[in-house]
């Protein structure tokens, strides 16, 4: 049985299957009644709108039908159910379950008790390997995605994505520059888990270091929370927003990504520039799921 | 394992039991708390700390009367003195000496540091760490301990 539970679990043949299919997706060339009569079940347990809604519409224009939990507070677990008990139970509903849960390592634990495949659609800090793979997906529709100079911008130390980018870009030789506010920087132990897979990782603190010398400026939301007031807050968001003249700074074949939701950290300006990939990124997140789901299911 | 000097025997010879030799000096009382060894426990026990060592320096070493160990204290011996030697004895003699490796994977001996790891929740998941060149990593929540680990020894 696949599961599709953390990038480290995936080798550079699998991603580069994955994204290849999500292409044929694209390019319409694909089986619309491929999960005809299938049922995908979608356990959020924290809130969702890209995530949950693309992989609805994956599963409907596969030809399945998506049933889902609804909200915590009116299901079993309100009731104190386990994870794990829950899983065992709705394995007999649906033939694929799509799960998102605040804790680290949720979806892993599913996998060992459910009897249809499991997808990581986000547990808390941890893995969510469909952004990552319409990450790569985007950066492939405009560059072969070996040996890149990627820059990761914003919160590294708790950014989930740039994390799981990282790790999956290191099958490709990447090279990464890790731009982050101080107390923010990418933790030591993945940068040490980098070096160990052959990826070479500088740190910056000030993007305009290293705009001039990259293919993808990869920007993360720097949270609020993070910071003891909203003016330290604001001196360090206003350091590290992307604007125009920034942009025109960068060699003009790079590209820049986004998870979405942005706040500030990219000038509505930025959009209308060829650079500006983001709002593609979240429409490939379809086709991604699309592959995703004929891969554990089809 | 015992050493004569000017004042004579550091630490008795056991007759039947363990020794733990080349443990990580000042690791010994770590290794007798993860071998559950309290002062309220029965065994025999003595301890020698920084003792010299012609091959790591200096060294702790634990004896322990009438108790091998099971292969999941020794794993987690392993952690803590990655260089120890186990050393069984009967009748006085050394009748097997080997070292301590470290397993591929640690099952139930190290508790996720991560306090949003799905492992301390009510859930029915084991504490699994895979030994990895730098540390420990969960296999839950890729949490990696990288220092400390006695502190998170179960």
């Amino acid at each position: 049985m696949r599961h599709i539970i953390s990038v480290r679990d995936l080798e550079r043949r699998e991603i580069d299957g994955l994204l290849d299919r999500a292409g044929e997706i694209e390019a319409r060339r694909f089986d619309p009644d491929l999960l005809a009569g299938r049922i995908l079940g979608l356990f959020f347990f924290e809130p969702s709108t890209r995530t949950r809604m693309s992989f609805e519409s994956a599963m409907a224009r596969l030809g399945g039908v998506s049933l889902s939990m609804g909200s915590v507070e009116a299901s079993s677990v309100a009731k104190g159910e386990t994870l794990a008990d829950t899983i065992r139970v709705v394995s007999g509903y649906v033939d694929a379950i799509v799960l998102r849960h605040p804790r680290e390592g949720a979806a892993r634990l599913a996998s060992e008790f459910a009897s249809v495949p499991v997808i990581n659609a986000g547990d808390g800090a941890g893995q969510h390997p469909s952004q990552t793979l319409l990450d790569l997906y985007t950066i492939r529709q405009s560059m072969p995605l070996d040996g890149l100079r990627v820059g990761l911008l914003g919160d590294l130390r708790y950014g989930r994505t740039t994390h799981s980018l990282a790790i999956a870009l290191s099958l490709y030789k990447a090279e990464i520059a890790a731009i982050a506010p101080k107390g923010l920087e990418l933790p030591s132990g993945i940068i040490h888990e980098l070096a160990g897979r052959g990826t070479v990782v500088s740190e910056y603190t000030a993007v305009e270091e290293v705009i001039d010398d990259l293919d993808v400026l990869y920007v993360t939301r720097i949270q609020r929370e993070r910071f003891p007031d909203v003016a330290s807050y604001l001196d360090v968001a206003s350091s590290y927003r992307i604007t125009p003249d920034l942009v025109r700074c960068a060699q003009p074949h790079m590209i820049v990504l986004h998870p979405l939701p942005r706040m500030d950290e990219i000038d509505p300006g930025v959009d209308a520039l060829p650079n500006a990939k983001y709002f593609e990124q979240a429409h490939h997140g379809v086709s991604v799921r699309m592959a995703m789901l004929s891969e554990v299911m089809g | 394992m015992t050493r004569r000097g000017p004042q004579g025997l550091l630490i008795s010879p056991i007759r039947h039991g363990t020794v733990i030799d080349h443990i990580t000096a000042g690791q010994a009382l770590n290794v007798l708390r993860i071998l559950g060894i309290t002062g309220t426990t029965a065994e025999e026990v003595s301890v020698a700390t920084n003792v010299a060592s012609g091959r790591v320096g200096r060294k702790d070493i634990v004896k322990i009367e009438n108790r091998e160990l099971r292969k999941e204290e020794v794993d987690r011996i392993a952690l803590l003195a990655p260089s120890a030697t186990i050393n069984i004895i009967r009748e006085f003699e050394v009748i097997e000496k080997k070292g301590v490796e470290h397993p591929r994977e640690l099952l139930g001996v190290v508790r996720c540091p991560n306090p949003g790891c799905i492992t301390n929740t009510a859930e029915p998941a084991r504490s699994r760490f895979i030994v990895v060149s730098n540390g420990l990593r969960c296999h839950y929540c890729d949490w990696l301990i990288s220092k400390e680990i006695a502190e998170h020894i179960l």
